[in-house]
Order: structure tokens, then sequence, then C-alpha cells
């Protein structure tokens, strides 16, 4: 009896505890929730769509509103192309910050350099956009793409009017968005090397760059690829700043000059414009199509990335 | 030994290989000093174009007056203003509390367990889902059904945005309170949830603030999921249930049209949101400089 009552007045007492638990759990269960929910959601909205083309909604090429043919290829290809090309120009120039910032900064510049490409990351797409249009694409259409038609003019990707708005802005701008993101990354992985390795190989007399080429970038090889899949996960859902200044056009060219568009830009540009259902429903599968294709390079990423990047993923 | 060094020291070849190494490594060294030069100067020339142009727009009607037709110069951003506001308010209702309580649960109950381990990844993968969708998904949740474009959506897909940033956060900040502060409440006879919430959520406070700025920083220059939730409308709005005018759309809208006025106020559009950002980024890293 005198137990019963007893296991009863813990029970009560713990009733607080189990309420303050289930209530957090609760919080917790919204993320897997959310997860799920937007895959179902984009599923359920994509259905005419797919059922109406089948996988190859992915590789038909046509998009026209008015006679109701969707395909997803050329925004397919446009989302890709941005993402690689940003990447392409991206890497370099990112793992150069990194390198400065955590190999040759001297302490005074160290604070503030580390704290301007955090300010690069933070400012929002959208500004980058507006730049691009008002700022980069007139100074991208009065010099470098003359500059680049009269040396490497004979290639298929400079062909066409510079006019400044196309792929090759966009591949520029998204480029710049990248680089502070993968730049962050790569710093905290670098700073992580243990010393004493460095030392050594100093030791032996390996200058600064064999360091780095020797030492500090193969101990840090696969965060590194981390974090350069983050940085691709962040091009291809880039959305306000592609808008502005990659021309939105459902053409494929091979000219980087040329007006192009992403899934993100489609949507954007498209999506209060839908009014028919199979166009809201072709939009939707584009959504999904770009929702699979960021899930999988993210979770491959963070995989890779481990959690050393837990803290600069948020910024 | 000394023998080798003179040796090395005297043969031509090996001093064409040193000097050709000390060449490369300086090289690589100015290059990696010129990305960043290079990345400074971008930032510098964003942040100088929005202060020569939208700094000129800066003024007490743009906070206070409602937007002109085309063609009729002045004008303000008031109701955008007000509506960013607004939908950022209530999307830190909604995403902060969930946030902290799924941050609290993977810190203090989840901790090592394998569906602990599958929230986080799927939380590190949904900061990173990009807003566009998180918009489209708002829309089918809540736009479709309702009929109408609401600041309510726009709300609820920033606050989607915020939620995996407040929940990591948290999480992270509570794991760095020390186990003993916590032991030392147990041991007092405290009940865990009380010893939660007054000993270690109370340590991990600072740290905790730092991803709700973070988060408002990354939702506030957010437009992409509002294009189709809150949409736009150029007068004030209060009804959760109908469009709402925020700074980033109007931003959008503005600088897409072929109006100079319109243009001009984009650009001070621009200049407010960034530095609201920016300095909302500052913020967060002086706080988190701060913890011990």
């Amino acid at each position: 009896m005198a137990a019963r009552t007893g296991s009863r007045m813990m029970r009560r007492k713990q009733l607080p505890d189990q309420a303050f638990r289930l209530a957090t759990g609760f919080g917790a269960a919204t993320i897997p929730a959310v997860v799920a929910a937007v895959g179902a959601m984009l599923t359920a909205g994509a259905t005419t769509a797919l059922l109406r083309w089948g996988p190859t909604f992915l590789w038909r090429s046509q998009w026209d509103a008015v006679h109701g043919e969707f395909g997803a290829w050329s925004a397919l290809v446009g989302t890709l192309v941005s993402a690689f090309l940003a990447l392409a120009l991206a890497i370099p120039l990112a793992l150069g910050v990194a390198v400065f910032l955590t190999e040759l900064a001297p302490r005074w510049l160290a604070g503030p350099a580390s704290l301007a490409v955090e300010l690069m990351a933070a400012v929002p797409s959208i500004i980058y956009g507006m730049w691009g249009l008002f700022v980069l694409a007139p100074f991208l259409s009065e010099h470098a793409q003359p500059l680049l038609q009269r040396t490497l003019g004979w290639l298929p990707f400079f062909q066409g009017a510079p006019t400044g708005i196309g792929m090759f802005t966009a591949a520029l701008v998204l480029a710049l968005m990248v680089v502070p993101y993968i730049a962050a990354i790569a710093r905290d992985l670098f700073t992580m090397v243990p010393p004493q390795v460095k030392e050594a190989a100093m030791g032996l007399g390996a200058t600064r760059w064999e360091v780095v080429r020797a030492v500090v970038l193969p101990h840090t090889r696969i965060g590194l690829v981390g974090a350069v899949i983050l940085g691709l996960g962040r091009a291809l859902g880039e959305t306000m700043a592609v808008t502005f200044v990659i021309g939105n056009s459902h053409r494929l060219s091979p000219s980087l000059f040329a007006a192009s568009g992403t899934i993100a830009s489609t949507l954007a540009n498209e999506f209060t414009e839908a009014t028919d259902e199979l166009h809201l429903s072709a939009l939707m599968a584009l959504g999904l199509v770009l929702f699979a294709m960021t899930f999988a390079i993210l979770a491959l990423g963070r995989l890779l990335v481990g959690r050393t990047s837990a803290q600069g993923g948020g910024a | 030994m000394t023998q080798i060094a003179t040796r090395l020291a005297s043969d031509p070849r090996a001093q064409r290989a040193r000097v050709r190494r000390v060449l490369l490594n300086r090289a690589m060294m100015v290059a990696a000093a010129a990305a960043l030069i290079l990345a400074v100067a971008t930032l510098c020339w964003v942040l100088g174009t929005l202060i020569a142009r939208g700094g000129g727009a800066l003024s007490w009607r743009l906070l206070t007056e409602l937007p002109n037709p085309p063609g009729i110069p002045g004008g303000g951003l008031a109701h955008a203003i007000a509506g960013t506001l607004l939908l950022t308010g209530a999307a830190l209702c909604l995403g902060v509390p969930t946030g902290i309580a799924a941050g609290i649960w993977l810190a203090e109950f989840g901790q090592g367990s394998r569906i602990a381990y599958a929230v986080r990844f799927l939380a590190d993968v949904l900061m990173g889902v990009p807003s566009i969708v998180i918009g489209v998904f708002v829309y089918g949740l809540l736009v479709a059904p309702l009929g109408s474009f609401s600041g309510l959506a726009g709300a609820v897909a920033l606050a989607l945005l915020m939620l995996p940033i407040v929940t990591r956060t948290t999480e992270e900040m509570l794991r760095a309170v020390p186990v003993t502060l916590r032991e030392a409440a147990l041991a007092c006879g405290c009940p865990p949830w009380i010893m939660i919430l007054r000993v270690s959520v109370r340590a991990a406070l600072p740290g905790i603030l730092t991803g709700v700025l973070l988060a408002i920083a990354r939702v506030g220059g957010e437009t992409a999921p509002l294009l189709f939730t809150s949409l736009n409308t150029p007068y004030w709005s209060f009804d959760p249930l109908a469009p709402i005018g925020t700074l980033n759309v109007t931003l959008f809208n503005y600088a897409m049209s072929p109006y100079r006025d319109w243009q001009q106020l984009a650009w001070a559009a621009a200049l407010c949101i960034t530095l609201a950002v920016l300095a909302l980024t500052i913020a967060a890293r002086t706080l988190r400089r701060k913890r011990p």
C-alpha cells in the first residue's frame, strides 16, 4: 500500500517532466514532418504533370504555357550549367581566401577579413541580383564580354550580342555568392589541421605553399569536398540573384551570353501568373525536381562535412 | 651532412629547383591575397553602390508615406517596412519557440539516439533547401486551400526557414553547458525540466539569442518564399488572410519596373534591408564572441 502511494506520488512528480519532454519532442518532430510534408506536397501538386508525361517530363525541352506543353529540360540544364560554372569560378577563389585567412593574414587583419567574408555571405540574394542587373551587367556588356568575343569569339560559348544579361552574368553573380560560403567552411577546416604536422613539414624545409598542398589540403580533403557540395546546393537553389540577371528564357543555347533560365528563376517568374492547372502542376513538378536534387546533394555534403560546419552553415 | 649541404648549395640544378619552389610559393601566396582582395572589393562595390544610389532616397518620407503611382516622384515605403516587421515578428513567434523546443529535445533528451541523429541531419538538410521550394510548399499548404495569398502564409514560410537555424544553434549551445552544472542542480533535488529551463537554457541563453539573431538576419533578406505566399500590395494591410506588402518583394517589383521613381525607391529599400541584415549579423557575431 505504502509502496503504491509512493509510486503514485513519484508519477505525479514526474508528470511535468513527461509533459516537458513531450512538448520539446513535439518541437523536434516538426522538422522531419516538414521535410516529409514538403516532399508529399510537391509530389501531390505535380501529379497532373507527372501523370501526363511521366519521367519524360525531365528531358522534354518544350516549355510553352500557351499550348500547354511543358518539360523540365531547359530549366534543368540552365540550373546545372549555372551552378557548375559558378562553382568552377568560386572554388579557387574560396580556397585562396581560406588559405589567406588561416596561413597568411597577420593577426590584426585576420579578424576584419573574416568579418568581411561573413558579411559577404550575409548580404541578401536579392541585393546581389539588383546589383548584378544595374551595375555588373552593364559593366560586363561594355568591358568583359566584348573582350572575350575579341579573344575567344570563335568558341560557341561566346556568340551573340553582349547584352550583359544571360548565363554568363548569372554564373558570375552566383560564384560571388558561393565564395564566402565555401571559404567560411574551408577556413574552419584549415584551422583544425594539427599545427605539429604543419610545423614538421616546415621543419623539412617546405615552403608555405608546399605545406598547404602537401599537408593542409590532403588533411581536409573530405571536408572540402563536402563544402563544395554544400556550395553547389546553394548555387542550385539560388533564386532572386539569378532571376534578375539570367534573362529568363526557355530556349537552350550553347552561348553563355544568351538569355537562359533555371528552375528557381522559372518558379519565381511564372508561379503567380500560372492560371491553368497544367501549368501550375508543371511548375510544382519543377519544384519537386529541385527539391529532390538539393536534398540528395545536401545530404551527401552534410555526411562529408560531418559536424565541423554546424556553425558555419547557418550564416 | 655539411658536405651534402654545400654540394646542394653549389649544384646549379638544385639551386634552380629552390628558386622555382620559392617563386611558386610567392605566386601562390600572392594569388591567395588577390582572392581575398577580390572578395572584399566586391563587397565594397556592392555596398558602395547601395549607399550611392539608395542613400539619396533615404528620408523621413520613406518611413511615413505610401508609394506614389509611377510618374509622381517621392512617396515612401511605410507599408512595406511595417509589413516586413509584421511578417518577421509573426515568423519569430512561430519559429523560435518550436526551434528552441526542438533544440532542447535534441540536446537533453534525444542526445545520441538514432532518432536524434535523423532529426539533426534533416534539420541540416532543411537549412539548405532552397527558400523558393519552401515558398511553393506553403503555397500548396495555405494559399491554395484558403484561396488567397496571405500574410499568414508568408509568416509560415519565413518560420519554416528559421526553424532549422534556431534548432541547431540551440542544440549546439546547450551541449556546451558543462555536465557538472546539470548534475549539481539534479543533486539538489531539482526536477529535470526545471533544471533544463533554469540551468541549462539560462546558461546557454546568449548563444541561443545568437541563433535567433542569425535566423532573423537570414529571413529578413528572403524574397523568394514571399513571392507567392504573402504576394505584395502597395497599401497598408493588417489582415493576416490578405496579401501584405514587404520591403523585399516591393524591391523586386520596383527594380524590375521601367519607372525611374520606383527604381529609386527600390534602391532605398535595398539599402534599408542590407543595413538591417548586416547589423543583425554583426550583433550575432559580437554575442557569439562574448560566449565564454
